[in-house]
C-alpha cells in the first residue's frame, strides 16, 4: 500500500488562552495546505481526530465545525479513539484514498483542553478508561500508568531513574522543537523530585495538558510528484484493540494492542523493527515510552529501561525515541497528538527537523495509544 | 464520573458491586468479574450464569493516588490496586486500611463494604467494595 504525504502543519502546543478549537483547527489546516502547495478546493475529504470537544468545550460536530470555517463542502468526519484519535483519523484517511474514493484528503487532529479547570480536564480524560469499573474507585490515569510502572519494576527491575531519563530525553529534544509546550531542559532530580502524582510517578513522569491542533495533506501516491518533489509515503498501516479495563488484559506490562498494531504495519511496510530509523511513540506517561519501545520491537520485553541507560533512543542514538519531545515536552492536546507524530516523522524524512535531525532518516514510525491501551495504532513512512 | 447522575446508571450495578457477583460461562468454564453480558471466549455458543465469588485476593499491582477527582479530593492519598481474586478474576479497587508496608505486590487482601463516593451535594452517595489486608 502507498499513500503520500505531500503538505503538514500544527499550532505551537500549549496553553492558547486566546484562542478557541476552530481557530486552532484552521491554523493547523492551513499551513498543511500552503506547505502542500494545493488549493483548499482540490481537498476531497477531511477526518478529524478529536477525542472530546462534547466535554472539553460543550461542542460536538466538530468536523463539520471546521470544515464550515475552511470553507468547504467536502466529507468531514470526526474519528475517536481517546487519546488515539488522531492516528486513527489518519488511518481513515488512508483508508479513503486505498479505496479509490478520495485522491486528496486533510487530516487533522485537535483539542482544546484548558477552556476547563484542571479537575474537568482529568475527569474528561478518564473517560478514555472504564468508567463503571475503574473511574468509579477514584483510579485516575496517572495512576492507571502508574501501576504498569509498579507492575514493570517488579517483573523487570526498571527503575525510577530510568523513566525519568524518558522525561530528561524528551524535554531535551523539545528544547529543539519551535511548536514544543516545554523547553526547558531538566535533569533526572528535578524529575524524581517533583510532586508526587500517583506513586511512583511524579509531575514530571506526565505529559501535560494541552491545547493545540496538527494536520497532514495526503493523497493518491501517483498524484504526489505533481504537487513536490519531496514526499513522504506511508507504506505500512496496523490497529488493533483490547479490553477498555486494565485489569481484564492478559499482561500488565505489554500492552497486546501495540504488538499486534505494529506486526500488522510491519508486515503490511515489509519490513522488520531493525528497518526503523526513529519513532515518535506514545509517551503520556515516562513508563508508556518504555514500555512501548518492548512492544513495538525495538527491544526485547523488559530491556526497555537500558535502552535510556545506554542512550540508544537519543537523537544520535540506534533508534531514536520522540525526536520532537513526545507528548512529554510537546504537550498532549489528545486528539491532535497522533497527527503531530506524523508531522514530525515527515520532517524528518524531509531532513527538515532543524538542530533535531536524525542523520539519514529513511524509515519513520508512529504509535498512538488510547486510553491505558485499549486502542493502539501504527504507521510506518518511507522517503 | 458526573454530578448528580440519574438512579439507573447507580442502581443497575448494585448487584455485582455490592456482592461481588460475576459471570461464569457453563460452556468454557471461564469466570468473569466484572461481570460479562457475552461470553468474550465462547461468544454465540457461550452460556452465561451468576456467580458469587470468595472475597479474598492479592494485589497485582498498585499506587497512592495523590491528586483526586471531583468526589474523591477528601480521601486524598488513597490507594488504589488491581486485585486478583482467589476465584480467578482481576478486578480494580481501592485498598483501605493499610500501613505502609501492607502495600507491596502479592499481600493479601479481602473485601469489605465502604462507602466509594457522593456524585455531587445533592447527587446518590455510591458504594461498593473496598479492600483491606488481611
Amino acid at each position: 500500500m502507498k499513500v503520500a504525504v505531500i503538505g503538514v502543519g500544527s499550532t505551537k502546543f500549549g496553553e492558547h488562552w486566546e484562542k478557541n478549537l476552530r481557530q486552532l483547527a484552521i491554523e493547523a489546516g492551513t499551513k498543511a495546505i500552503l506547505d502542500a502547495g494545493i488549493r483548499g478546493r482540490d481537498i476531497d475529504a477531511m477526518y478529524l481526530g478529536n477525542m472530546s470537544a462534547g466535554r472539553f468545550i460543550g461542542q460536538e460536530h466538530v468536523a463539520a465545525l471546521v470544515s464550515g470555517e475552511l470553507g468547504l463542502t467536502i466529507p468531514a468526519v470526526r474519528v475517536e479513539g481517546a487519546c488515539a484519535s488522531g492516528g486513527l483519523a489518519l488511518r481513515q484517511g488512508v483508508f479513503s484514498i486505498l479505496s479509490g474514493q478520495h485522491d486528496i484528503v486533510l487530516v487533522g487532529g485537535a483539542e482544546k483542553m484548558t477552556d476547563v479547570m484542571t479537575d474537568g480536564a482529568t475527569s474528561c480524560l478518564m473517560g478514555a478508561a472504564d468508567q463503571e469499573w475503574e473511574a468509579y474507585y477514584g483510579v485516575t490515569f496517572p495512576s492507571l500508568y502508574a501501576m504498569i510502572a509498579r507492575r514493570h519494576m517488579f517483573e523487570f527491575g526498571t527503575t525510577r531513574e530510568q523513566m525519568a531519563k524518558v522525561a530528561v530525553k524528551n524535554h531535551h529534544n523539545g528544547s529543539m522543537n519551535p511548536i514544543a509546550q516545554f523547553t526547558n531542559e531538566i535533569t533526572v532530580e528535578d524529575v524524581l523530585n517533583s510532586p508526587m502524582v500517583a506513586d511512583p510517578l511524579t509531575l514530571y513522569d506526565c505529559s501535560p495538558i494541552t491545547d493545540g491542533a496538527a494536520a497532514l495533506i495526503i493523497c493518491k501516491a501517483e498524484l504526489a510528484k505533481k504537487y513536490t518533489d519531496n514526499p513522504v509515503y506511508i507504506i505500512g498501516t496496523g490497529q488493533a484493540s483490547d479490553t477498555l479495563a486494565l485489569h481484564d488484559r492478559k499482561s500488565l506490562t505489554t500492552l497486546d494492542a501495540s504488538v499486534k498494531a505494529a506486526q500488522k504495519a510491519y508486515k503490511e511496510a515489509g519490513i522488520t523493527p531493525k528497518d526503523i530509523d526513529l519513532a515518535e511513540v506514545h509517551d503520556c506517561f515516562t513508563i508508556a515510552e518504555i514500555v512501548a519501545t518492548e512492544d513495538l520491537g525495538f527491544c526485547k520485553k523488559g530491556e526497555g529501561g537500558k535502552l535510556l541507560d545506554e542512550g540508544v533512543t537519543n537523537i544520535d542514538g540506534k533508534i531514536p525515541i520522540n525526536t520532537s519531545g513526545g507528548l512529554k515536552a510537546v504537550g498532549h492536546p489528545v486528539g491532535a497528538t497522533g497527527v503531530k507524530q506524523a508531522v514530525e516523522i515527515v520532517l524528518q524524512l524531509r531532513g527538515q527537523a532543524g538542530k533535531r535531525q536524525v542523520k539519514d532518516a529513511k524509515i519513520g514510525l508512529t504509535h498512538n495509544v488510547g486510553g491505558s491501551g485499549a486502542t493502539a495504532v501504527v504507521h510506518i513512512f518511507s522517503r | 464520573m458526573g454530578h448528580e447522575s440519574s438512579v439507573p446508571l447507580f442502581w443497575r450495578l448494585i448487584k455485582p458491586r455490592y456482592q461481588l457477583i460475576g459471570t461464569k460461562c457453563k460452556t468454557c468454564g471461564n469466570v468473569f468479574y466484572p461481570p460479562k453480558y457475552l461470553c468474550p471466549v465462547c461468544r454465540k455458543e457461550g452460556v452465561l450464569e451468576d456467580i458469587k465469588f470468595k472475597k479474598t485476593g492479592k494485589i497485582l499491582t498498585f499506587s497512592i493516588v495523590r491528586s483526586a477527582p471531583t468526589g474523591f479530593d477528601k480521601e486524598t492519598p488513597y490507594a488504589v490496586a488491581i486485585i486478583e481474586l482467589d476465584d480467578g478474576p482481576k478486578l480494580t479497587s481501592q485498598i483501605v486500611d493499610w500501613k505502609e508496608d501492607d502495600l507491596k505486590i502479592g499481600r493479601r487482601v479481602e473485601a469489605c463494604f465502604r462507602r466509594i463516593y457522593t456524585d455531587g451535594e445533592e447527587g446518590i452517595i455510591n458504594y461498593g467494595l473496598k479492600f483491606r489486608p488481611v
